[in-house]
C-alpha cells in the first residue's frame, strides 16, 4: 500500500469541507465581450438556423460557458475552488475523470457587447463509491455568470466522477500462471468494497457515513447508530498480533502446511483475521507489530496478509 | 417450568467408527431404544426435535419408527450447541401442551461419512449471513473446528499463563473415565500426560489428544411431563432448568471481534439462566457434563459456570477437581474425548444415568447434574435432578 493512501478519505473530506466553506469565488472576467464572430461560429457548428441571434445581437443561452473559457494558457488568477480539489484527487490516485451531470439555468439572453464574469462555488464531495469504472468520488460545483457587477444571467451545476483506474497489483502474466485458488470468499453488496480494496492494495474498514463508527467485519448497518449509510476508511496498514494458530493438520486445499493465521488488532480499533507471513513460525508472538502485505492468490483474489513490521 | 417435565427414556446405538448403516436407520434405532427404555410405544409420541444439522427429517424418523401424527416438531441451530436445546424445545412443548411426548434425537456417521474436522470449501459457497461470516476466515485457511478453537486457546494461555499440560489434564481425565465405561470407544485405553504432550500437532496450541474423536452413532431422549414420567418404567430425570444462549457479537466458532477471547460469553448466558430457573448454585451440582470437543473450552466452561474463578481452571484441574473423586467430577462417561462424539447428545444420556444411579462410573448421591452443549457457538444447557 502507498503512504498517500493513508487516511486519504479523511484528507479529501477535510479539503472538500474547506472548499465548500470558501463559498462563491469570483473568477477573472472574460477576455472578450460577447461578440458576433463567436456567435456566428457557434451557430454554424451547432447547425442552429434561428435568425433571431444575429438579427437582434443576442447570444444563444447554451453559449454561457463559452465566454469565460480560460483557453490553453491560463493564469494563476483563474484558479477556482474546484482546482485544488481536483489536484488532491489526482494526488490520491483518482486520476480518471468523467462528467456525470450538467444542468444549466438561463435568466435572460445575453447581448453583444456585454462582459461576463464567472463565479464558482464548490458544493460537495461524495464518496468513495464503487462504480463500474472503479472506486471514486463525485465532485459537484456551481458556476454563475454575472453581467456587470452583480446581475446573474446564467447558472450551471456540474458534477464529475473522479475515479481510480483499476490497477494490477502484480504483473498480469504472473497472476495468469496461478491455478484457481479454492478458498474464495462469498461476497455480497455489504462486503465487496473490502475485497475490491484488497485487489487495489488497500485495507478498507467500513465506516459509518453518519457517525463515523468503524466496523470489521463489515455489515449492512452501523453497530452504533444503525445507519445504513456506509463508506470506508483505508487503514494505516499496521497492526498488533492479538492471537494466532499454527495449522498443521489436516491438509487445507490451496495451502502448504504449516501456516499461521492470526487475529490482528489495528490501531484504528478493529480486529481482522489474516495469515502471518515472512516470519519463522517460532518467532511469531502475541503482541508483535505487523504490517499488511498483499498476496495474489489467483486472477480473482488478493488477500491482505501480515508480515513483521520493519522486515 | 422447573420440575414440570422430565427425561423419561434414553436410547443409543453402539458408538463406532463405521456403523455400516444409514444415518436414518441409526436415528430410528436410537428412538425405538429410548421409547422402550421409557416403556412407551411409538404411538405415544406426538413430537420430535433434532438438530438443524441432522440429515434425518422428523417425518422420515416418524415413518420408520411407526410414530403416527405429530403435533410438534422443531430443529435447533448451531451445530453441537443444539444438544440441550433439543430438550429445552421438547420441555417447552410439553409444558405448554403443544405435545405430550417428545423425542429428541441426533444420528450421524460422522466418522465414516461426512467428517466435520475436514476442511470444506463449501463453507463460503454462498453469500448467506453464515457464508459471509466464514469468508473472513476460510480464505486464510482458518476453516477447521480445531483451528477455530485454537485461536481462543492461545489467547487463554497468554492471558492466564495456562500451558498445554493444563489442557492435557482434561484429555487424561476423560480417557481415564472412558477406560472403565464399556460403552466408550476408548474403553480400557487410558492415556498419560506424556502421551498427550507427545501427540502430534493438529493446530498449535492443540495436540491430537486435545481433539475429541469422530464417531458414528445415535442417541435419543424421551421428554414428557414429570407427572407422567413418574408412572413410567424408569425413575424420571426431572428438568430443573433448560436454557439456550447466544452472546453479544456472537459468531459461529469465530467470535474473535469482541472482548478478550478468554471466555465463552454465550455459556455465561446459559449458566445465568440455569441458576436462575433452577434456584440452584454450583455447590448443588454433584457432577457436570461439559461439552468437550476440544479440551481448552472445558476450562473456560468451569469458569463461565461459576465452578471456579476467571483464570483459575488450570489450578482446579491440577488439584484433580474434575476426576471422579474430585470437587466436581466432569464427564464420568469419558465425554466426547473418551466415550463418543455424538454432538453432545450422549452426554445428556449420561446425566440421566447418573440421576438414575445406573451409570458405568456411578457417582454417589447424585441429586443434580448440569449438562452443557457445543462451545464456541450459540449453545444450551440443562440441569437434571432426581427430585
Amino acid at each position: 500500500m502507498t503512504g498517500s493512501a493513508k487516511n486519504a478519505d479523511e484528507e479529501l473530506r477535510e479539503l472538500a469541507a474547506k472548499q465548500v466553506a470558501l463559498g462563491e469565488v469570483r473568477g477573472a472576467p472574460a477576455a472578450d465581450p460577447v461578440n458576433v464572430p463567436m456567435i456566428r461560429h457557434w451557430l454554424a457548428a451547432m447547425g442552429d438556423e434561428n435568425p433571431v441571434y444575429l438579427e437582434q445581437g443576442l447570444a444563444p443561452p447554451t453559449m454561457a460557458q463559452v465566454w469565460t473559457m480560460p483557453g490553453l494558457s491560463r493564469g494563476p488568477k483563474e484558479r477556482s475552488p474546484v482546482d485544488d480539489m481536483m489536484t488532491a484527487l489526482n494526488g490520491h490516485g483518482y486520476t480518471g475523470v468523467v462528467a456525470t451531470n450538467c444542468e444549466q439555468t438561463y435568466h435572460r439572453y445575453v447581448r453583444v457587447g456585454e462582459l461576463l464574469t464567472p463565479a464558482t462555488r464548490f458544493s460537495g464531495l461524495a464518496g468513495p463509491k464503487r462504480t463500474a469504472l472503479g472506486v471514486g468520488y463525485f465532485a459537484t460545483w456551481h458556476i454563475t455568470w454575472y453581467s456587470g457587477d452583480d446581475e446573474p444571467v446564467a447558472e450551471m451545476m456540474f458534477r464529475v466522477l473522479k475515479f481510480r483506474p483499476p490497477q494490477k497489483t502484480e504483473p498480469q502474466e504472473q497472476a495468469a500462471e496461478l491455478p484457481p485458488y479454492p478458498l474464495q470468499p462469498a461476497v455480497n453488496q455489504d462486503t465487496a468494497f473490502f475485497w475490491d480494496g484488497a485487489g487495489q492494495g488497500e485495507l478498507r474498514i467500513q465506516s459509518c457515513a453518519d457517525c463515523g463508527e468503524l466496523r470489521h467485519p463489515p455489515g449492512p448497518l452501523c453497530p452504533r447508530c444503525r445507519s445504513a449509510e456506509r463508506t470506508h476508511r483505508v487503514a494505516s496498514g499496521t497492526g498488533t498480533l492479538f492471537s494466532y494458530v499454527v495449522h498443521h493438520h489436516p491438509p487445507v486445499p490451496g495451502r502448504e502446511t504449516p501456516f499461521v493465521v492470526g487475529v490482528v488488532e489495528l490501531p484504528e480499533g478493529v480486529r481482522i483475521v489474516g495469515n502471518v507471513v515472512d516470519c519463522p513460525i517460532e518467532e511469531v508472538r502475541i503482541g508483535m507489530p505487523l504490517r499488511v502485505t498483499y498476496r495474489r492468490m489467483d486472477d480473482r483474489l488478493v488477500l491482505p496478509m501480515w508480515a513483521p513490521e520493519g522486515r | 417450568m422447573k420440575g414440570k417435565t422430565a427425561v423419561a427414556g434414553i436410547g443409543a446405538t453402539e458408538f463406532s467408527k463405521r456403523s455400516g448403516r444409514s444415518e436414518l436407520r441409526l436415528a430410528a434405532e436410537a428412538v425405538l431404544a429410548a421409547l422402550d427404555d421409557a416403556g412407551l410405544s411409538p404411538a405415544d409420541v406426538d413430537g420430535l426435535v433434532t438438530y438443524t444439522q441432522d440429515t434425518n427429517q422428523e417425518i422420515a424418523v416418524a415413518r420408520e419408527t411407526g410414530i403416527g401424527e405429530l403435533t410438534f416438531f422443531s430443529r435447533v441451530e448451531y451445530g453441537g450447541g443444539a444438544a440441550c436445546g433439543t430438550v429445552a424445545h421438547a420441555a417447552m412443548a410439553v409444558a405448554t401442551g403443544a405435545a405430550r411426548t417428545v423425542v429428541c434425537y441426533r444420528a450421524f456417521n460422522e466418522r465414516s461419512g461426512h467428517r466435520f474436522g475436514r476442511p470444506n470449501a463449501d463453507l463460503t459457497g454462498r453469500p448467506t449471513s453464515q457464508g459471509l461470516e466464514m469468508s473472513w476466515h476460510v480464505p486464510y485457511g482458518l476453516m477447521t473446528p480445531a483451528a477455530w478453537v485454537a485461536m481462543f486457546a492461545r489467547r487463554y494461555m497468554h492471558v492466564h499463563g495456562a500451558t498445554s499440560e493444563d489442557f492435557g489434564r482434561v484429555a487424561v481425565a476423560m480417557r481415564r473415565h472412558a477406560a472403565t465405561n464399556p460403552a466408550a470407544w476408548f474403553h480400557g485405553r487410558p492415556i498419560t500426560l506424556a502421551e498427550h504432550q507427545a501427540s502430534r500437532w493438529i493446530v498449535e496450541p492443540l495436540h491430537l489428544l486435545d481433539c475429541c474423536q469422530e464417531s458414528d452413532g445415535a442417541v435419543a431422549l424421551v421428554v414428557t411431563s414429570a407427572e407422567r414420567a413418574r408412572d413410567l418404567r424408569r425413575s424420571p430425570a426431572l428438568i430443573s432448568a433448560a436454557a439456550q444462549g447466544a452472546g453479544a457479537g456472537q459468531m459461529m466458532m469465530t467470535s474473535y471481534y469482541r472482548d478478550d477471547l478468554t471466555g465463552l460469553p454465550e455459556m455465561s448466558v446459559v449458566g445465568r439462566r440455569l441458576w436462575e430457573l433452577s434456584g440452584l448454585t454450583p455447590a448443588d451440582i454433584q457432577t457436570a457434563i461439559l461439552y468437550d470437543h476440544f479440551t481448552p473450552f472445558v476450562l473456560t466452561q468451569l469458569e463461565e459456570l461459576g465452578f471456579c474463578g476467571r483464570g483459575e481452571a488450570p489450578g482446579f484441574l491440577a488439584d484433580g477437581g474434575i476426576e471422579l473423586d474430585g470437587r466436581l467430577p466432569v464427564n464420568p462417561h469419558g465425554g466426547q474425548l473418551g466415550e463418543a462424539y455424538i454432538h453432545g447428545m450422549n452426554g445428556i444420556a449420561e446425566a440421566v444415568r447418573q440421576i438414575r444411579g445406573t451409570a458405568a462410573n456411578q457417582l454417589p448421591g447424585v441429586e443434580n447434574v448440569l449438562v452443557t452443549a457445543g462451545t464456541g457457538v450459540p449453545t444450551s444447557g440443562l440441569i437434571l435432578s432426581a427430585s
